[in-house]
């Protein structure tokens, strides 16, 4: 699915670029949306305020120029840590189903997220 | 009469070996100190009487059949609510979790267990451990038993004032920009941030995996080694622990800091509150005349500390947090607190279709950039000393309506976790009856010589022995 952006707010680097002043805005409906949070008229309009003040403080990154800097993978320098692919004890069913509010025949239960046919 | 807020982890130790206390008096000792003063300072979220007894007893049977006793047997400590406890409660501060009831034991849990430490409740903390002062925990503040007008500081905040007023003799910690030394430095405690990968974060409910570093908050530098010789690592079960042989961190303890080479980082030392400064300066001329030798150092990178820890740490939580679902545990999302749900709608803006590069990957590649000064500072000299906090103890309240302000009270803390390298904060002295901290910095793996420096400036001063005036 093709997002759609709004346009306040593009990355930073392209507003700086045509000049304006950097302030920096969540398009607060949509991002609510991805990360699954039902928030209240009141909360989108502190959030909206409180995050573009923190946003304008991140955007000091910008004032580095990292284009020929690695980013960091693992901070110890560990890398493809493999295990042997063998089963070990783990949870029973009982113990996974324990804290469900809702189960099913040794199954959890959501709710249909398909419409029915 | 035991007398709780004295004792050490070695103190006690000794007297149960020497069997001139029992396991079971000393544990009723810290239960009853927990019933006289939780109420003041909001420090346990639970705490776990039977369970705690009925382990005291056991100690004691093998004590009296004259078997022989591990170094951590009979001692109680408060564990931070994010660590999972087997069908102990763990909320991690949050309503979401207010009725959880793990099935394992972290992994730092399950080894001190075996070593016979004694969980005697689970501590506050801002909620999923967000915040510096503990007020963003959902079960109210923790107080300052120093001056309980005061913040703890967070997010260990019920572990730091458990410790300081004598209700535990340990507490474990989690420290993804600042959360066990904050607190230490404000309740006159050792906290220890060790290396990332030192100590298993398995069990550990996440908040930002590549940062989260797993500690403890302790009385006195003794009593920190000898639990990070319990915690510390490799475990099958959190493959970013380092196979690095882990050392015996109270062997050779004594050493001192003679010819020890100590930078200070001149970045950390602008902006603080002048008896701050004072204090750790002063802190410095002690390890002088110990014998360490001083150098100024630049970490030229330091200013962007904040900012890349505010993009990844926020982008991480987004992704673990995801998991709350309220349908395997817990309760719905709604249940989330405005911090976490600040944190949850930054993270996702930063991680999402067409800002990655602008936030994420970018606060990736200045991190690496933070890591490489201290990389190059390390090669000049063995430790780093600077304050743990630019300010005093703050006052309850003072920040908690700007996040922006609450966030900047990590600036001297969070480069470190970005750069994964282990730092130990030391009690240096006190302002008006408060206490200041500061951290001993070294490269990755360097626990053992940040406790060597830190045991030689204590033996000097013994600001430990000062405890909070309580009632």
């Amino acid at each position: 699915m093709k997002k759609k952006i709004h346009p306040s707010s593009f990355p930073p680097e392209a507003r700086l670029a045509k000049g304006g002043i950097p302030h920096p805005s969540i398009d607060i409906n949509h991002v609510a949306k991805l990360a699954n949070l039902s928030l209240s008229p009141a909360e989108k309009q502190i959030f909206a305020k409180q995050l573009s003040d923190i946003l304008a403080y991140v955007n000091k990154l910008n004032e580095l120029n990292t284009q020929n800097v690695e980013p960091i993978g693992q901070i110890t320098g560990l890398e493809n840590v493999t295990r042997e692919d063998k089963t070990t004890p783990s949870q029973t069913q009982e113990e996974a189903l324990k804290n469900a509010k809702r189960t099913y025949k040794g199954f959890f239960e959501v709710d249909a997220v398909i419409e029915p046919q | 009469m035991i007398y709780t807020s004295k004792l050490t982890i070695k103190e006690a130790s000794k007297l149960l070996a020497q069997k001139k206390i029992k396991a079971k008096e000393l544990t009723q000792a810290f239960l009853d100190r927990v019933k006289k003063l939780n109420k003041k300072l909001n420090a346990f979220i639970t705490v776990c009487e039977d369970e705690a007894l009925t382990q005291a007893e056991k100690i004691d049977n093998i004590i009296t059949s004259n078997q022989k006793i591990n170094n951590l047997a009979g001692i109680p400590f408060g564990a931070k609510d994010l660590f999972s406890t087997r069908d102990i409660k763990t909320t991690a501060g949050s309503k979401v979790l207010e009725d959880y009831l793990p099935v394992y034991d972290a992994t730092s849990i399950s080894k001190l267990k075996e070593r016979g430490a004694i969980i005697i409740g689970k501590t506050n903390l801002d909620a999923w451990g967000h915040g510096s002062s503990g007020e963003n925990s959902d079960f109210g503040a923790t107080k300052n038993p120093h001056d309980k007008t005061r913040v703890p500081g967070g997010s260990s905040s019920g572990s730091a004032a458990a410790v300081a007023a004598g209700m535990a003799l340990f507490a474990t910690g989690t420290d993804t920009g600042g959360s066990i030394r904050l607190p230490s430095a404000f309740c006159n405690l050792v906290g220890l941030k060790p290396t990332y990968g030192r100590v298993s974060r398995y069990g550990v409910i996440a908040m930002a995996s590549s940062l989260d570093s797993i500690g403890h908050l302790t009385k006195t530098v003794y009593d920190s080694a000898l639990i990070l010789n319990t915690t510390a690592g490799f475990d099958p079960f959190d493959q970013t622990t380092s196979k690095v042989k882990a050392d015996d961190y109270t062997k050779e303890i004594e050493k001192g800091v003679k010819n020890l080479k100590i930078g200070l980082p001149k970045e950390y030392y602008k902006d603080l509150e002048p008896e701050i400064k004072d204090l750790t300066l002063n802190a410095i001329k002690t390890l002088e005349k110990l014998g360490a030798k001083v150098i100024e150092i630049t970490l030229p990178h330091t200013e962007y500390g904040v900012a890349a820890y505010y993009i990844i740490q926020p982008s991480e939580v987004s992704s673990n947090l995801a998991r709350y679902d309220g349908i395997r545990f817990g309760n719905s999302r709604d249940s989330f607190g405005a911090e976490a749900k600040r944190r949850i709608i930054l993270g996702t803006y930063t991680l999402s279709s067409g800002y990655y590069d602008a936030y994420y990957l970018k606060a990736m590649k200045v991190r690496r950039l933070i890591k490489e000064d201290f990389d190059k500072a390390f090669k000049n000299v063995d430790v780093l000393i600077c304050p743990t906090s630019p300010s005093l103890p703050f006052k309850l309240g003072e920040k908690i309506s700007d996040p922006l302000q609450m966030y900047l009270s990590d600036i001297l803390t969070v480069t470190q976790n970005l750069a994964g390298v282990p730092s130990l904060n030391v009690p240096c002295g006190f302002v008006n009856n408060l206490p200041a901290g500061m951290q001993i910095v070294g490269p990755h793996f360097s626990e053992k010589l940040l406790y060597q420096a830190g045991y030689a400036y204590e033996q000097e001063t013994k600001w430990y022995e000062r405890k909070p005036k309580l009632k």
